[in-house]
């Protein structure tokens, strides 16, 4: 009887009320404020510094009030756990506040120069005291770097997942995965380091009077190996995720193996693969150190990537930050919104194409 | 999935005999084999006959030759990196580990690596030190404290941070973070100067320190995404059991979660490890490039073999070169074996290994 009275005055019978003994919220911001209040106190009392100590501190010892206070009320199990709660989310707060700032500063110092002159014009003639000058030709190279490289590395991971899906078997397919993996981590300048000496150094003499010569294929080649992991193993996955009858019923019609890979398990997986080439693509547009060294960083426009030396975007982030010019930091800032702009794009649509493609749910 | 047997041709080799055709045939072509001296066997006829170089074999012999092209550029990366060193190693004056200093393009070149590879280690390390705790908090909160409405877009944030180009943070590091930094730095030099690692006189700013927190952000993402990969996937029956014998939260975390995850978040971490020993530009944007060996984190300074190279690169002749790619071997030679550990690692326990990778 006594239940359906509660029950029939409003309260719920919930595991939050059956539970006796709870922090109640009142105290729990009491302890906050106590212990801003205190660490404010100290800070402010003997000067030691400013409100970033003060945040510390207060933190601090609210966790140390919140673990006496919770602890005579809830236990000390309860009490730990409170902790670790708190913990977790100044975690997630401390790492927020970089990641603001960092988006802040590029929006807020790269509008400066997000003009129609900065996207039409090149460095060419461009001095310290002009605060004209754009990135139209490092646009340029990066779509050209980026474009050949996509070429080159699709068709040549999209067969090598073919072969570790469709072929690979025993030891040498699985020393070939191992490795794949293994070179999804090779930092990009040792890429970058790799094509200076095999392509710039030793290949690129033949065809050049016996000099070495800088170029945006060569550029195009180091992303090339950046891209190629990266393109193997999202393909593999996609590939592993069609369904095995689909395989089957192409074989029970008669279909050879090699054309049932491309009718039909290539189109079921395409935007998975899509997916995979578009977040390798993004990646590859933002890499720095192995345009620096390949590359050559010519300040005017150069629409042949086969001779003579091409900018990219974030090699022109690069240049400008180190110039002296009073007027470099604002090209630099604007520059970098650019490519962060074209990355996110091209990264987000990944990931949308990815959210939509039925395969990977 | 892929592990459809390859009868297909096996069949198609039994019914050799009974297909004499000098050329292949296409499947449902060979219905009327008319033309023939002996008709097939049943239906056999209407097989391709299996060829030694049709476009199955050519095909094959395609994909492994891409599969291949792996194994080909990891070892035609050494051996190249090797043929430009050892030339310049051989011209080097000093022992190239353990000299201290960097004048490769000079007459008489002496270059040695310890510099390098110490500033590497120690910019990496205090990476890791700031963002793995951090990394992991972010990580069981998005797994498991957040609410969904939460989690999936911050989760998605979280990737499209590891997308962000390393020469944006390298700029924001040099431009916004030095002053915070600066100004922290010469706190700590005042209160705790008696640490060696916080004394010195000054000037502060361009950093161990500074590189190192750059890097941590960076670092963040990748551990990150990695590590609440592999805490989703506890089973959940290890978690309810926890929780039924009476666990609060945190227990659950420390003894259904953490345990099941061990062997994934320490993958994550040499994974994010082997990035941070890689990463050249937002490091020779935010140290200070000098060659000493000193463990004092807040004065200017530090240095590591990525960023030398940026930064050397560029009045480099060929000796200088030489000695470039001799220290961009050593960096191969450790992250190769920091990410082979993470991938054996990872390989061991299976069930990660198609997430977490």
């Amino acid at each position: 009887m006594s239940l359906l009275d509660r029950e029939a005055s409003g309260v719920v019978m919930t595991p939050d009320n059956i539970r006796t003994k709870r922090l109640p919220v009142a105290v729990n911001l009491g302890v906050a404020v106590a212990g801003l209040a205190i660490a404010a106190a100290i800070v402010y009392g003997f000067g030691i510094g400013n409100y970033v100590l003060v945040a510390v501190l207060g933190v601090i010892f609210y966790l140390i009030g919140l673990q006496i206070v919770a602890g005579r009320i809830e236990g000390p199990r309860t009490a730990l756990d409170r902790m670790w709660k708190t913990l977790i989310y100044a975690a997630c707060l401390l790492a927020i506040l970089p990641l603001a700032s960092v988006v802040w500063t590029l929006v807020s110092k790269g509008v400066e120069r997000l003009d129609g002159n900065f996207f039409s014009t090149s460095m060419n003639n461009i001095g310290a005291r002009d605060p004209e000058g754009g990135a139209y030709h490092a646009i340029i190279g990066t779509l050209e770097q980026v474009g050949i490289a996509t070429l080159i590395a699709v068709p040549l991971g999209v067969l090598g997942a073919i072969y570790l899906v469709e072929y690979g078997r025993g030891r040498f397919a699985n020393t070939v995965r191992f490795f794949v993996d293994v070179m999804t981590g090779i930092p990009s300048i040792v890429a970058g380091l790799f094509i200076l000496s095999f392509w710039v150094l030793i290949v690129s003499p033949w065809f050049n009077n016996g000099t070495p010569r800088f170029s945006g294929f060569a550029a195009s080649l180091a992303l090339t190996v950046l891209m190629l992991p990266t393109i193997v193993r999202s393909t593999e996955e996609m590939l592993r995720l069609v369904p095995g009858p689909l395989r089957e019923g192409a074989y029970a019609l008669g279909v050879p193996k090699w054309k049932t890979i491309l009718q039909v398990v290539l189109p079921t997986a395409l935007p998975g693969i899509v997916t995979g080439v578009m977040l390798a693509v993004a990646r590859a547009a933002g890499e720095t150190a192995p345009v620096l060294l390949v590359a050559g960083g010519a300040a005017s426009i150069n629409f042949n990537p086969f001779e003579g030396g091409q900018q990219s975007l974030a090699l022109f982030v690069y240049q400008q930050a180190g110039d002296a010019s009073r007027y470099a930091p604002a090209r630099a800032w604007t520059a970098a919104l650019t490519l962060v702009a074209i990355v996110l794009i091209l990264t987000i649509a990944a990931k949308l194409l990815a959210r939509r493609n039925s395969l990977s749910k | 999935m892929g592990d459809n047997p390859s009868s297909r041709s096996e069949n198609a080799t039994a019914s050799d005999s009974g297909v004499t055709g000098r050329h292949t045939r296409g499947a449902g072509t060979g219905v009327s084999p008319s033309s023939h001296d002996e008709p097939p066997f049943g239906g056999g006829g209407a097989l391709p006959k299996k060829t030694r170089f049709g476009m199955e074999a050519g095909f094959k012999g395609l994909s492994v030759a891409a599969g291949a092209m792996v194994l080909v550029i990891i070892v035609a990366i050494a051996i190249f990196l090797i043929s430009k060193a050892v030339p310049a190693i051989r011209a080097d004056n000093e022992n190239f580990l353990t000299f201290n200093q960097w004048f490769p393009n000079e007459t008489e070149p002496r270059f040695g690596i310890a510099v390098l590879a110490f500033g590497t280690v120690l910019t990496s390390i205090i990476a890791l030190l700031v963002a793995v705790p951090i990394a992991l908090g972010i990580a069981l909160f998005l797994s498991h404290y957040a609410p969904k409405r939460l989690a999936t877009p911050l989760g998605f944030v979280i990737d499209l941070l590891a997308a962000v180009p390393s020469v944006v943070f390298g700029l924001w590091g040099r431009d916004v973070f030095m002053e915070p930094v600066r100004e922290f730095s010469g706190w700590l030099n005042k209160y705790f100067s008696w640490i060696p690692i916080f004394g010195g006189d000054g000037p502060f700013g361009r950093s161990v320190l500074l590189g190192s927190l750059v890097l941590a952000i960076m670092v963040l993402p990748i551990v990150t995404s990695l590590s609440r990969e592999v805490f989703r996937q506890t089973p959940g029956m290890n978690e309810e059991a926890a929780l039924a014998l009476g666990a609060t939260k945190w227990e659950m975390i420390r003894t259904a979660v953490l345990p099941y995850g061990k062997p994934g978040v320490i993958a994550a971490v040499m994974l994010g490890l082997g990035r941070a020993l890689g990463e050249t530009i937002a490091l020779a944007m935010t140290l200070g490039i000098v060659f000493n060996i000193s463990f004092n984190i807040i004065e200017n300074g530090g240095n590591s073999i990525a960023a030398n190279i940026a930064n050397a690169f560029g009045e480099a002749n060929e000796t200088g070169r030489g000695a470039l790619i001799a220290s961009g071997l050593v960096l191969f030679a450790i992250t190769l074996v920091v990410n082979m550990a993470a991938r054996a690692i990872i390989y061991r326990r299976r069930e990660f290994r198609d997430s977490a990778a």
